[in-house]
């Protein structure tokens, strides 16, 4: 387990070094989602209303986490790296869950500047939102890089991406979106909890067979 | 027997790259695979290694990945980590004991030692290349498939593999399309037309 831990540990440092350097993925996922808030701001009606508001703040979120996953193995595609990666004698999961760590990262620090500009351009943000947020990050991330890994061997990658992600993204929209908008979002959150801890169990077991034919 | 295949085939859609390919390869053995592009060689060297199911016939390899060596077209490292972060990141994956020692050693071998802490993407493609070795040594490994190892290398850096070569006890199995230069250390060898 300390082993596992390790690997999983020297993996995220990789990519967030890499990131650091290449400084890719982290300023577009910045630029796009206070951009789309701006969008957002002067595209919604005066008068339209907190709820409004809150759920074109899901719409960027999923769309910010879209674009850093598209990239989340970019560094591996183009220089063939992920063959290294699987020989490896590691766990071949903790390619999964380093990448997993490390776009939750690159989403969270985006939200760390998303969310106040949320509260400039539209209403303030309470407790249960960002419990949501926090808690839909999680399963973006599950999904999306074991999806990001799936996608990255075909040659439509930018198209299947989307197309894979976006139907499996519906639960923690409605989950995000219920937790932001009702009077009692726990039941929300719980649904929020029980989805990553499904994806996270699915995509730990079976990245073994989407990295290897 | 570390390798042994029986009517192994490989096919990429309708494309046929291996067909019926028998191989018994002895532990400690040096197979030079040889052929022109596009015979099979490098299929051959990533079935081996795992990364590739054969569409028909079996292949057994009686090596643990961490006993693996792989030397691939591309060099299979980080271009944004320098030299020495690259090699300090498969040292962790790879358990290797007594890493820095092990990296300091590889990387004066293979002449990269005043580079270390420069990046993979500045170098030459000879000096990937060599990059590319020290991961390929690293972990020490008794199974190396090593597809064109001398590969972009000038003559001090093919002398060096050779040195290498000659050093490192183990089983190889090297795809080349030049094998004059191993001809001497092979014990094996497998043409494709």
């Amino acid at each position: 387990m300390r082993r596992y831990a390790a690997d999983v540990s020297a993996l995220a440092r990789k990519d967030l070094l890499l990131e650091l350097r290449a400084r890719d993925t982290l300023p577009a996922m910045l630029l796009f989602v206070v951009a789309a808030l701006v969008v957002f701001h002067f595209a919604l009606p005066t008068g339209s209303g907190r709820l409004a508001g809150l759920g074109l703040l899901w719409v960027a979120i999923v769309f910010t986490a879209l674009l850093g996953l598209s990239r989340s193995f970019v560094a591996e595609r183009e220089q063939g790296v992920l063959d290294a990666l699987v020989l490896a004698p590691s766990d071949r999961s903790a390619i999964w869950l380093g990448k997993t760590v490390a776009a939750f990262a690159f989403l969270a620090l985006a939200e760390v500047v998303a969310l106040p500009a949320f509260a400039i351009f539209f209403s303030g943000i309470d407790g249960a939102t960002v419990a949501g947020v926090a808690l839909a990050d999680i399963g973006i991330c599950t999904v999306g890089v074991f999806l990001a890994a799936m996608s990255v061997a075909t040659r439509a990658r930018e198209l299947l991406l989307p197309v894979l992600f976006l139907p499996l993204a519906i639960p923690v929209v409605i989950g995000g979106v219920g937790a932001s908008v009702t009077g009692s979002p726990a039941r929300y959150l719980g649904f929020l909890a029980l989805y990553d801890a499904l994806f996270a169990t699915i995509c730990w077991a079976s990245f073994e067979y989407v990295v290897t034919e | 027997m570390i390798i042994r295949a029986r009517g192994v085939a490989k096919r990429f859609g309708t494309k046929r790259v291996l067909e019926g390919l028998d191989l018994d390869v002895e532990r400690g053995s040096f197979l030079l695979v040889t052929g022109p592009n596009g015979s099979g060689k490098t299929t051959l060297l990533r079935l081996v290694a795992g990364l590739l199911v054969p569409t028909s016939g079996e292949l057994d390899v009686d090596a643990e990945r961490s006993g693996l060596g792989f030397l691939a077209h591309e060099p299979l490292v980080y271009r944004e980590l320098t030299a020495l972060e690259n090699l300090q990141l498969f040292a962790r994956l790879y358990r290797v004991p007594e890493a820095r020692e092990r990296i300091g050693m590889l990387l004066e071998r293979f002449g990269l030692w005043n580079v270390r802490n420069e990046r993979a993407g500045s170098f030459s493609r000879g000096m990937l290349q060599r990059l590319a070795l020290c991961r390929t040594f690293l972990h020490a490994p008794s199974l190396l498939l090593l597809d064109e190892p001398y590969n972009a290398l000038d003559g001090a850096g093919a002398e060096l593999l050779d040195r290498e070569l000659a050093a490192h006890a183990g089983t190889y199995v090297v795809a080349t399309h030049e094998p004059q230069r191993l001809t001497p250390l092979a014990t094996q060898r497998l043409a494709f037309t």
